[in-house]
């Protein structure tokens, strides 16, 4: 079962956007996966957007339960994992119900013909079988009865019907594999790696893919297979990567590079987890894990282990940044390097736990009592977030100060292929850990630096550095309590000016687009590939627009203003109500509008598209 | 990182204060224990630098300016979490915890009983004044019903904790109480609590002289202690009474109650074992005094041997090297599919 065994000629496509969709239970997030990760082996640029329900296990087959797995794999760069399917395979009529909005007329369906029975249809809230009353005429659907071949697949195996079901997604992953000329042995390698030591339902997937491809070589239903050749990527070495496996790379590396083991202190949310998960595998790289009581006693754990010289780290998501926001404003005090990661999920309260949102960027800034400022830092990719880590470690580092680091549910689980650096090529984070007494013989625990405005960081265990910090209110330099208005005043004004010398310290704003455009888009975090997307195609259409994406968002890049000021309009697209127009709003004067989309999902570039040509008509 | 400098150096009382001046109330009982904490240190053997007192917010929490240790005052409720996270860093520190019974028992309760569980290396001592009295004298969770406070004019209505029982029910390794009235005492039992290898949980009743005066004077005062004091002496019948005539002895239940050694006899009375891996004892012991105005047992009620948090942590750390040798960087990011573009 070789591709080149296809009778017709594959159709070559420049990029193609597949969403598999089908009940929590049917394992369309592995299927997704697995075809995105055949697709990275095969060269080609590829972006994913996993959704799935806060449910577990929501009543199969109702609306509730749908999961889903879109990726967009093309033959060149391409920057989002796509607006619109151009094939849904459907593995229920639920399935069908909840995605059918987004399938554009022409579009393809494949749908498991079996599941299109009437309880499934009656859960679904269909009265009619639409895959048979004509509704959907304006798409090209084809029936396919996986369950039944599946099960016809599996009989010779002695594996229960009822267990030899569940390989149906495999059987569609079976079917794609043939349409778009995927390889297969690495699938059936992975099958068996993954499913070791449970033979049945080894041999049971195994037979299900190698139906679902044999199916569409033979079935005539479909004319031709489809052919998306490698992409032309700028060179260099890839893998395929998550947001959350990159960030855990990312903290890793800089554990490596400063020399600090990590001590990741969390507890379990949706959707930072993994991270969690990711970090306690890697023991042997000296990281410590310790899943705490909540969120607080998690970032006071951290705190304590930078205290102690290591590099204290939290990971959580909206509710736990909630929690967590009084200890925040101890390290702010303590001046002690600690990240927090807030991988965003759709709020206010528990909200849309499995999906993303923007909207913590205003608690990242504000959320604290006092004058408590921090370093704010964005990923805006998947393997960005590898990136993000590592500086958010440095700037952490150098500065001694707490640092929160701003991912969102979209980038945490989606995927796409990462031109890795070479470990030889990443920078060391120089840590100077303090070991002599720093004033006529005594130890100042608060006695800074004068580039930076870092206080020493004296670790436990060095001998004639005791000293005792807290979060009352000390004296610049000795750090005694203190509470003079003066010197209050003093230490408000120091914390800040510490944190803005960061600036001295990032890259200058990077317009990307034309220099008399006149629109700048202005966006941060996650919008970034949705944004440039729209850009390609209106700047294809001859109008004049440029692109600024802030990663550094406290502080902001020191050039930032005189940038905005050059363009008559501002546009910025984002996941919440318009929080970084505001704060642009707020510190420049600009009329910065705001482009505002909350459904927990990202945007689509249609929408930004939609919207910059509006306001450059 | 290095394991600490652990030889011994002689040292004064002296090299363990700060030169921090004092700040409690005059006659607070915090000034007894602090005494007490910082003339045991030269015993301990243990170098200033490589201790770490971590404190919550309260008044007994500002502790930790007082040592010429390192220390971190830290935020209400959370110096166990706080000290966790130092001690899982660095296994190789002293690290001990100051809490109040606002401080450990309501805002942080959640932290205590999970830093207990674990059984991470700590001594932990819990100033119990049953009030709040940074926050000018509120009742506590250790207070008793119907208290009359600036919170609680007609009376608290709170039933309160038993923080033993508590630590017990936490899967404490170590339970002890101690009073500020009894230096020697007070040492005896933060001695027993550092040499613990876990968490070491010590209930200090703290007479707070300003917002709770006297509150264990029923049991504290000179002339009473013979009386109502039950000194818990490992291996031994626990009796007390100015002329040692009463005892405690376990009903058929198994509860422990009070009786004279006259009618039960001694050889009914409870022989005091702290190494009993069954907490119901230490429990029932842990309740013989609904409040401190009954006799009340104090010395170590529970003193048992379980695999420490952090040389757990650790030791997952070298069987992961062992097995998998040091994390290798490169290894690890190229890793999966890797696939080349010219
Ligand atoms: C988050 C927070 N809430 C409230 C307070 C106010 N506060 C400070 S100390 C304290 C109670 C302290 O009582 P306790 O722990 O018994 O210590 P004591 O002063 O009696 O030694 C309270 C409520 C605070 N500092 N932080
Ligand atoms: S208020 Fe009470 S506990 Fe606090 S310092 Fe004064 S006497 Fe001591
Ligand atoms: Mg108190």
């Amino acid at each position: 079962m070789t591709p080149e065994t296809t009778t017709a000629q594959p159709l070559s496509l420049e990029r193609v956007v597949i969403r598999f969709a089908g009940d929590s239970g049917d394992g369309m997030q592995l299927t997704g996966d697995r075809f995105t990760d055949v697709s990275a082996a095969f060269g080609n640029d590829l972006a994913t957007l996993p959704n799935y329900p806060a449910e577990i296990r929501a009543p199969a087959g109702t609306i509730a339960g749908v999961s889903s797995f879109q990726v967009h794999i093309a033959d060149f760069d391409i920057l989002t994992p796509g607006d619109v399917p151009n094939l849904l395979v459907a593995m229920n009529p639920a399935a069908l119900k909840a995605n059918i909005a987004d399938v554009p007329p022409g579009a393809a369906i494949i749908a498991n013909q079996d599941a299109f029975e009437e309880r499934n249809l009656a859960k679904a809230g269909y009265a009619v079988n639409p895959l048979e009353d004509g509704s959907l005429d304006a798409f090209r659907v084809y029936p396919v009865p996986m369950t039944t071949i599946t099960l016809e697949a599996c009989k010779e195996l002695g594996v229960k019907p009822r267990d030899a079901e569940r390989s149906k997604n495999f059987f569609a992953l079976g079917l794609i594999s043939w349409m778009y000329n995927r390889p297969t042995d690495q699938t059936v390698t992975w099958i068996e790696e993954k499913f070791k030591g449970k033979e049945l339902v080894q041999a049971a997937n195994i037979a299900a893919f190698k139906a679902g491809f044999n199916f569409g070589e033979t079935a005539e239903l479909f004319d031709h297979t489809y052919e998306i050749l490698p992409a032309k990527l700028k060179s260099g070495r890839y893998r395929n990567i998550t947001g959350n496996l990159a960030l855990s790379y990312g903290m890793i590396a800089a554990s490596q590079q400063s020399g600090l083991p990590i001590v990741c202190a969390s507890y379990p949310i949706t959707p930072a987890s993994d991270i969690l998960h990711e970090l306690s595998r890697h023991k042997n790289f000296g990281v410590r894990t310790v899943q705490a009581e909540d969120e607080i006693a998690a970032i006071s754990m951290a705190i304590g282990a930078s205290f102690a010289g290591n590099l204290g780290l939290t990971t959580t998501s909206g509710p736990g940044v909630d929690l967590k926001s009084e200890a925040l404003g101890l390290a702010v005090s303590l001046e002690l390097p600690l990240v927090l990661v807030d991988v965003q999920r759709g709020g206010p309260s528990t909200g849309l736990p499995t999906k993303t949102e923007q909207a913590d960027l205003m608690l990242a800034m504000y959320g604290r009592h006092g004058e408590c400022p921090l370093p704010i830092i964005a990923a805006d990719s998947p393997s960005g977030c590898f990136d993000a880590a590592f500086e958010a470690v440095r700037i952490a580092v150098k500065y001694r100060t707490p640092v929160i680091l701003l991912t969102d549910g979209f980038l945490a689980n989606g995927a796409e292929p990462w031109r890795f650096p070479d470990v030889g090529d990443l920078p060391a984070i120089p840590v100077d850990f303090a070991s002599e007494p720093n004033h006529d013989g005594a130890f100042w625990p608060y006695l800074r630096d004068p580039e930076t405005l870092a206080r020493p960081w004296a670790v436990p265990g060095t001998p004639g550095l005791m000293h005792r910090i807290g979060g009352i209110e000390k004296q610049d330099g000795t750090g005694n309590i203190n509470y003079d208005p003066g010197n209050h005043e003093l230490m408000v004004k120091l914390r800040l000016e510490k944190v803005m010398r960061v600036q001295q310290d990032i890259a200058p704003v990077d317009v990307d687009g034309d220099v008399d455009a006149d629109l700048l888009v202005v966006g941060w975090g996650s919008t970034r590939g949705f944004i440039k997307a729209a850009m390609r195609n209106v700047r294809g259409s001859g109008r004049k627009v440029a692109h600024v994406h802030i990663t550094n968002l406290f502080p902001f890049p020191s050039d930032l203003g005189d940038v905005l000021r050059r363009y008559p309009k501002i546009l910025v697209p984002e996941m919440n109500m318009g929080q970084l127009s505001r704060l642009l709003r707020a510190e420049y004067l600009v009329d910065a509008q705001s482009l505002s989309k909350v459904q927990g999902a990202p945007f689509r570039s249609a929408e930004i598209e939609a919207k910059i040509m509006e306001m450059t008509n | 990182m290095a394991a600490v400098d652990e030889t011994a150096v002689p040292l004064t009382r002296k090299d363990y204060s700060s030169d921090q001046e004092v700040r409690w109330c005059p006659g607070c009982g915090d000034y007894s224990v602090l005494a007490a904490v910082q003339s045991l240190m030269p015993d301990l053997g243990v170098r200033p630098e490589n201790i770490v007192f971590v404190s919550g917010i309260g008044c007994s929490s500002r502790f930790p300016y007082y040592m010429n240790t390192y220390g971190v005052h830290s935020i209400h409720g959370r110096a166990p979490a706080v000290a966790t996270g130092i001690a899982v860093a660095r296994p190789d520190l002293d690290v001990w915890v100051i809490t109040g019974d606002g401080d450990g028992l309501s805002i942080g309760g959640n932290h205590l009983i999970h830093a207990l569980r674990r059984n991470v290396n700590l001594t932990i001592l819990l100033f119990n004044n049953q009030i709040y009295g940074l926050t000018k004298g509120q009742y506590s969770p250790t207070s008793e019903q119907g208290k009359i406070t600036k919170s609680t004019p007609f009376g608290s209505i709170d039933y309160p904790f038993n923080p033993l029982s508590l630590a017990i029910g936490a899967e404490a390794t170590f339970v002890a109480r101690t009073h500020d009235m009894d230096r020697k005492h007070m040492q005896e039992t933060f001695k027993r609590a550092h040499a613990h290898q876990g968490a070491a949980f010590v209930e200090i009743y703290q007479n707070c002289n300003v917002f709770n005066d006297g509150a264990f004077e029923e049991i504290l005062q000179k002339d009473k202690r013979g009386s109502m004091l039950v000194s818990l002496k490992q291996g031994e019948p626990i009796i007390f009474g100015d002329d040692l005539e009463m005892g405690v002895a376990l009903n058929e239940y198994g509860e422990a109650h009070i009786v004279q050694i006259a009618d039960v006899g001694l050889e009914q009375i409870l022989v005091h074992d702290e190494h009993r891996t069954d907490p119901a004892i230490a429990f029932s012991l842990s309740r013989l005094a609904d409040r401190p105005t009954t006799p009340t047992p104090i010395g170590v009620f529970r003193d048992i041997e379980r695999p420490v948090y952090e040389q757990e942590v650790t030791a997952q750390l070298a069987r992961a090297q062992e097995r998998s040798g040091p994390g290798d960087l490169r290894k690890l990011i190229e890793s999966g599919n890797i696939w080349e573009v010219a």
